[in-house]
């Protein structure tokens, strides 16, 4: 049971990196577009009521990669849409996805008190 | 040369894109970035008393936190060049951009080098993901209040 949670996980997060490789290849995209157009399908995967069944299947498959993100963000913006209206779009939204970006702002505060520029991108 | 003689000379002389290949190496790299996820996931659940749900968000902070370790050694940038979308696509390559762009930040200063260019190439991930959660929020709000669907 426990070895193929691990094996779905492998699985599925393996495909969406093989769409997102497949959006840089054929589609001859950047990185950053690629990643713009992964975030956007798991935003509308989750407008549909899609992701979060990938999620309960795949479990970090589906929470690791970056359409993960959109997910979430749109996760939080409908559930507080459906308690308060309108407002809850707002508040809502960065409810449940905080941590990938305060995580990644300490991180990288962190990480430049830490290490020294190399002068290429790391 | 006008240019579409130069556009067909540049077809000829780029090598062929392996698409095969570049696939092969990013389900690899991916799926094992996943699967590290997953392990991790495990390890707040059993150690920690987090949930099935409550796991992920842990999850993904702790992965940013292996991304930060493994940009500052610029091993991250080694395995991008090997794995392509397979580890641009991870949270960790969300990680990686944040905390890369930080650290070259620090040529031009705290403020105006590592505060201004922190999501210099991760703001257009927010951007988007922000936007289109926005509108389709909104857009379930409008067709919910109209009886077409419920929430």
């Amino acid at each position: 049971m426990l070895f193929f949670s691990f094996l779905i996980a492998f699985i599925v997060g393996g495909l969406i990196c093989v769409v997102g490789q497949l959006i840089m290849d054929v589609g001859k995209l950047t990185p950053g577009h690629t990643l713009a157009i992964l975030v956007v399908a798991g935003a509308v995967l989750d407008g549909l009521g899609l992701y979060e069944p990938l999620i309960d299947f795949a479990g970090a498959g589906a929470t690791i990669p970056i359409t993960s993100f959109g997910n979430s963000l749109t996760h939080g913006a409908l559930v507080e849409a459906e308690k308060h209206g309108w407002v809850g779009v707002l508040t809502g939204m960065f409810e449940v996805t905080s941590s990938g970006i305060s995580a990644a702002i300490v991180f990288g505060f962190i990480a430049a008190l830490i290490f020294k520029p190399k002068g290429k991108a790391n | 040369m006008d240019p579409q003689e130069y556009q067909q000379i540049e077809q000829k002389i780029t090598p062929p894109t392996p698409y095969f290949k570049n696939a092969l190496k990013a389900f690899l790299v991916g799926g094992i970035i996943c699967t590290i996820g997953q392990a991790i996931t495990y390890l707040y659940i059993i150690f920690f008393d987090f949930t099935d749900k409550t796991a992920g968000n842990a999850t993904v902070a702790t992965m940013v936190f292996i991304a930060m370790v493994l940009t500052g050694l610029g091993l991250y940038r080694k395995l991008g060049a090997f794995a392509g979308a397979g580890s641009a696509v991870p949270v960790t390559g969300f990680g990686n951009a944040v905390v890369s762009a930080a650290i070259e930040g620090r040529t031009e200063g705290w403020v105006l080098g590592v505060g201004s260019n922190m999501f210099k190439l991760a703001g257009s991930v927010i951007l988007f993901g922000v936007g289109s959660a926005f509108f389709i929020a909104l857009i379930k709000l409008i067709l919910v209040s109209m009886g077409v669907v419920e929430w």
